[in-house]
């Protein structure tokens, strides 16, 4: 027992640190999370019910739920491609292709909203040419969709290109040459094996696909009930000191970031070997 | 030998070409088209007025205020990071499982909802601002602001980075270094900490890195006064707001380069920590 003195610390320096995490995390975690919750229930459930019964609150949520509907599809696909190239193959410039579809993470999110204005601006050559034919791009929905893929871009490849790279590729030989076409191989031997890490993929990247904040608000234009997604609508709502109901909707956000940290735990703890944690 | 001089070593499997060009296609249209186009916008302003527009006085007192607060926000996440992966990893503690999934709800969040919860908290009239106001302590509207929300941001890096490594460290070391006499701060400082280094430093470039970028969850609690509390992605929206659209672009290109070379530091030193690691 005397032993245990050197290969730990001691009592008193053990409830200081444990203490001193707890407060860390408290105070920076646990209180604005625990305040979403209080401001928007400040006037009641009433008044939260009556802050979210609204035209633009309504836009705002069927919108966002379009944006992801699209975003996240377009990079499941994406993913599914870049990670049975990358794992499944021995190729020239596979460091530098990995390195490129992880680019998107280092990008400041207003900078990726400007890369956007600068491509579909009206002053652009792209831009000026859409507004001849009377396609809308920036201050409309196409631009939130395509900045939001962008931001979203590596969430699923980078959760995929790992766990198949590690599970290698003796097992789709196998299926081809016991004479599986390769849709059947894809199907029935790879799916089966990356399903949990591809659901936490797409459980990130549709996270961050409905709560994307800096890079819509660069493209979005601000335009109340037609291009102002959740997060927007929030910001929108908070400067002009309706604070209830700023927290109301963005209390939904602060939901599903808990659904999305509670199914995340989960298939961390049951699936370990099938998911690489990521931090972005 | 043959193979030796091809791009693609032989395989039986099929789809490569289809999953391969796919991949290019949409990398292309997506990422490297746009911002190649950064790049080319700025090629095509006067060396001048690129000059003129990155270093005006406003916009250097937004990098500083910007890289001064990051930094000093990585590092409080370094320090309290370091006890909480510590705590995480060698104590035990009640609802510790609720404990660990809250660490990374700074990345589930939306910074939108972070930025005005904060600004919530600390303004004059909120929950622990309206006590702190009665000591003359303002946390909001001020740079004090800006250094609570990146450290909001920032804080499950380190956390994230160290806790692996720390799990892995051999306890039969720390028991060596004890049976020859050492103290616990003696094993700790020589035995544990050097294991420890590059992840340490790896997680606060991450969070350092993630700081520069932030907007959504700073501009609520920054008050973005110019010159005082300013950061850089808002004078890249207020260019844009302007339709100063070179100007924007010259800011956002300074930060986009020293972003990847930081990027680059980071793969650089991840890969120390690996292989510290054994992995």
């Amino acid at each position: 027992m005397q032993k245990s003195h050197y290969i730990s610390e001691a009592l008193p320096i053990r409830i200081l640190l444990t203490f001193i995490a707890i407060a860390f995390i408290g105070i920076f975690v646990a209180l604005p999370l625990a305040s979403v919750f209080i401001e928007a229930f400040s006037n009641g459930i009433s008044g939260y019910l009556a802050a979210l019964d609204n035209q633009n609150s309504k836009a705002a949520i069927k919108l966002t739920l379009l944006v992801a509907a699209i975003a996240v599809p377009c990079n499941l696909v994406f993913g599914l491609a870049a990670s049975w190239a990358i794992a499944k193959f021995e190729f020239v410039g596979k460091r530098v292709l990995i390195t490129l579809i992880d680019l998107p993470f280092s990008v400041s999110p207003v900078i990726s909203g400007l890369v956007y204005v600068l491509l579909f601006g009206s002053h652009s050559l792209i831009g000026s040419w859409l507004q001849k034919h009377g396609i809308e791009i920036i201050f409309a929905v196409p631009s939130l969709v395509i900045v939001t893929i962008f931001v979203t871009f590596p969430f699923i490849a980078r959760e995929l290109i790992p766990l198949m790279q590690e599970q290698g590729t003796e097992e789709e030989e196998a299926a081809i040459m016991l004479g599986a076409s390769g849709w059947q191989t894809f199907r029935r031997v790879t799916l089966p094996n990356i399903k949990w890490g591809l659901f936490y993929g797409v459980l990130l990247c549709n996270a961050r696909a409905m709560g994307e904040f800096g890079a819509v608000s660069v493209v979005s234009g601000h335009i109340q009930g037609r291009t102002t997604t959740i997060p927007l609508h929030v910001e929108i709502l908070y400067n002009e000191y309706n604070f209830v109901a700023a927290f109301a909707v963005a209390s939904i956000l602060t939901l599903l970031a808990l659904l999305t940290l509670f199914i995340k735990t989960i298939i961390e703890h049951n699936f370990p070997q099938d998911v690489k944690g990521q931090e972005v | 030998m043959a193979n030796y001089f091809k791009l693609k070593q032989p395989s039986i499997i099929p789809g490569f070409g289809i999953t391969l060009g796919f991949t290019l296609f949409y990398l292309l249209l997506i990422v490297i088209i746009p911002l190649s186009g950064l790049f080319i916008k700025t090629a095509g302003m006067n060396p001048h007025d690129f000059i003129r527009d990155v270093s005006s006085p406003r916009v250097m007192a937004a990098y500083k205020i910007t890289f001064g607060i990051s930094f000093v926000a990585a590092l409080v996440n370094v320090i309290f990071g370091f006890i909480v992966a510590w705590v995480l990893v060698r104590y035990k503690m009640p609802c510790k499982k609720i404990f660990d999934a809250l660490i990374d709800l700074p990345f589930a969040l939306p910074t939108a909802v972070a930025g005005i919860a904060l600004s919530g908290i600390y303004a004059n009239n909120g929950m622990i601002g309206s006590w702190l106001a009665k000591f003359n302590i303002h946390l909001a509207f001020n740079q004090a602001g800006i250094a609570i929300a990146l450290i909001f941001v920032g804080l499950p890096f380190v956390i994230r980075t160290v806790e692996p490594v720390l799990q892995d460290v051999d306890k039969e070391l720390e028991e060596a270094a004890a049976s020859l006499g050492a103290t616990r701060m003696q094993t700790f400082c020589k035995v544990i900490l050097p294991q420890l280094t590059p992840a340490l430093l790896t997680g606060f470039a991450m969070a350092f890195a993630r700081g520069l970028g932030e907007y959504g969850s700073v501009i609520f609690i920054a008050g973005n006064i110019p010159m005082v509390s300013e950061i850089v992605p808002v004078i890249i929206t207020t260019k844009l707001e302007q339709y100063d659209y070179n100007g924007a672009t010259a800011i956002a290109l300074t930060m986009l380069v020293i972003s990847f070379a930081l990027l680059l530091i980071i793969n650089i030193l991840q890969g120390l920590s690996g292989r510290k690691a054994g992995r």
